[in-house]
């Protein structure tokens, strides 16, 4: 069988719940094997054999840290020269997709990008239009190249030992060309990640500023936290945890917008949940025109007192 | 200094957006277009460069006829003047080609020191046009700027993606921005009017001298193979709150195993 590569998303070895599902998809269509670019690979090594990574290439260069994508593009191209995978599976993270983006031209292949499941001869499933179309596609030359939404597949488990293989790495000029001279480091909040969790919980404006109620909601759940664009150019609440055509994207099994009108950017953004509960004071929000329940009321009392119900519930 | 902003025309996300039956590409013939409302930041963000340095604004578009509106409106908004690919081989093409295409006209353009995208387009959102188009011109590209100051030569961008980081690029180079950078205007009724004057150029595929047979849905390397409309969601159970909406919620959500 031929490989698939998938490219690891990781922070520092800290391997992502995105890679284990690339990893899971990857099985039905070939051998999953993992490209491991940075440093941390006694980190992230159990995780990747654990989900079924038959392979596992690792290269690390500075370059990869001190400049934006193009290197990894290049190690990515290298390897897949190499192996000639029967395709190339990329998360549909920022940085995932402009390697993606790379790679297609390096490859001279096709790309299909934030698919939500990919079937074993490679047929892709995305949404279109906000999420008022489901597409299928493929790709039909060269090296099949497929970026893949976070909580595309359950992932599961298949022990191996993956050979590992390291991979000299040489970087251009050209792609030494966009310095990375500052980065934050990853905030943890505690809570789950957005695009992952199984439960978010949103506010917007109707939150006048004050997150504390969403946010307890929130942990009753053990939701990750949302918001609207208005909520986040007010300041209220940081740009990384936006919903919508702007910010992210998600597709949790339940999403509780609270206080949130929703305009159609925002619906682009979490349209394909599978359950959506809204809260808003106005009952003519077009919001609850796709809410399986809504209560027309003020989210001030209506979240704490869920909260404080739920946590009954749980004694 | 040469800035280009890259402006793509695109069905208005309001109208009712579907695809032609026949080969399932974008209907870009019986839903209003606009200019993708996430270029207009790019336009902005290259006419507040030109406003505080000597810079000119080329708008360049590649599409059908009516992508000539998407470049109408940057010229109203203040650019100088505008570039439009127009070639009916390029019904259907995919992103790939479009980079190719759309840098045979920045090429031909000439001496560019910064190109300016949005950093999706609104139909079919890939973010990936920019990253090619550094890839095929050899650039720096910075994608996801949500703050950009252009001075001596270099870029320096607040990049916003996964994480928070500041990056520097030496001209020329591509920057995608994202709609927290700025907020573009309005044109203005003196915009409207100077618009009408201002020169723009049609080009076909000879024109770039690209082969119309590596572009178009024919040469496309990926394929469309069934569209389906997703059910319009129905409206479930709406309740107001009388003092019990939130113990109300709950039973919603116990009955539905999330609690
Ligand atoms: C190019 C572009 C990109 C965009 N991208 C995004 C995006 O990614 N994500 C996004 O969210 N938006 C995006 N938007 C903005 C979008 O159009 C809306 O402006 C935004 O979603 C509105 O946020 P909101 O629902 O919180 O605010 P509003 O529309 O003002 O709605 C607030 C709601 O709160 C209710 N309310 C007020 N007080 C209370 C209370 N005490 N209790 C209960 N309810 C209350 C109100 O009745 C109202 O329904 C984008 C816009 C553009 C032009
Ligand atoms: N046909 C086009 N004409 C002009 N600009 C385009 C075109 N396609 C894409 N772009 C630019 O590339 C950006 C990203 O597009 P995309 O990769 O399609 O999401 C857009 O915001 C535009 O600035």
């Amino acid at each position: 069988m031929a490989e698939i590569l998938v490219l690891v998303d990781h922070v520092d070895g800290a391997v992502r719940k995105t890679t284990t599902e690339l990893l899971t998809l990857a099985r039905r269509a070939g051998e999953p094997a993992a490209v491991f670019l940075g440093s941390g690979i006694d980190a992230a090594r159990e995780t990747l054999g654990r989900f079924g990574a038959t392979k596992v290439y690792v290269a690390d260069a500075p370059e990869l840290n001190d400049y934006l994508v193009a290197p990894a593009a290049e190690v990515l191209a290298q390897i897949a020269a190499q192996a000639n995978p029967a395709a190339v599976l990329v998360p549909s993270t920022p940085d995932g997709k402009e390697i993606a983006a790379r790679l297609a031209v390096k490859l001279e292949s096709g790309l299909i990008t934030d698919a939500v499941d990919v079937a074993a001869d490679l047929t892709t499933t995305q949404s279109a239009f906000a999420g008022g179309y489901t597409v299928n596609a493929r790709v039909t030359h060269g090296t099949p190249i497929i970026t893949v939404k976070p909580n595309s597949a359950t992932p599961e488990p298949a022990e191996t030992s993956p050979a590992e293989e390291n991979v000299s790495v040489s970087v251009s000029d050209a792609a030494t060309k966009a310095k990375v001279v500052d980065r934050a480091a990853r905030q943890a909040t505690g809570r789950p990640e957005l695009t992952e969790a199984a439960i978010v919980v949103s506010g917007g404006r109707g939150t006048g500023g004050d997150f504390s109620a969403v946010e307890s909601l929130a942990d009753a759940l053990g939701a990750a936290v949302g918001a609207s664009r208005a909520a986040v150019d007010s300041g209220w609440y940081p740009h990384s945890h936006q919903v919508g055509q702007t910010g992210q994207t998600v597709s949790p099994q339940l999403y509780i917008a609270a206080g949130i009108s929703g305009a159609i950017q925002h619906r682009a953004g979490m349209q394909t949940s599978k359950t959506i509960v809204a809260i808003d004071k106005d009952p003519e929000a077009p919001i609850f025109a796709m809410a399986d329940f809504g209560v027309v009321g003020d989210l001030h009392t209506v979240l704490p007192q869920a909260t404080e119900e739920i946590t009954k519930r749980k004694g | 200094m040469k800035i280009v902003a890259l402006v793509k025309h695109v069905p208005d996300a309001a109208a009712d957006r579907t695809f032609n039956e026949a080969d399932h590409t974008t209907d870009r013939t019986n839903v209003d277009g606009i200019l993708s409302e996430l270029d207009e930041y790019a336009v902005e963000a290259a006419l507040k460069i030109a406003e505080s340095g000597d810079a000119e604004v080329v708008a360049l578009t590649m599409g059908p006829d009516a992508a000539l509106d998407a470049v109408k409106r940057a010229l109203q908004m203040g650019a100088d003047s505008g570039a439009h690919v127009a070639d009916d081989a390029l019904h259907g093409s995919d992103a790939v080609a479009t980079s190719a295409v759309l840098a045979a006209a920045i090429q031909k353009i000439g001496d560019v020191d910064l190109i300016l995208t949005g950093m999706a387009s609104t139909d079919g959102g890939m973010s990936v046009v920019p990253a090619m188009l550094a890839e095929r011109l050899g650039l720096a590209h910075v994608g996801f700027v949500g703050e950009l100051n252009v001075e001596a030569g270099s870029v320096r961008a607040r990049r916003d993606a996964d994480v928070t980081e500041t990056v520097e690029a030496a001209l020329p180079a591509i920057v995608s921005v994202t709609d927290q950078i700025n907020e573009p205007r309005y044109p203005s009724f003196k915009g409207i009017m100077a618009a009408k004057k201002k020169p723009v150029e049609t080009w076909s595929l000879a024109d770039l001298g690209v082969d119309a047979g590596t572009v178009g849905l024919a040469a496309a390397w990926t394929t469309v193979e069934t569209v389906t409309k997703r059910p319009e969601r129905t409206q479930g159970e709406i309740v107001t709150d009388e003092g019990d909406g939130g113990a109300k919620l709950v039973e919603f959500l116990a009955g539905q195993k999330f609690v």
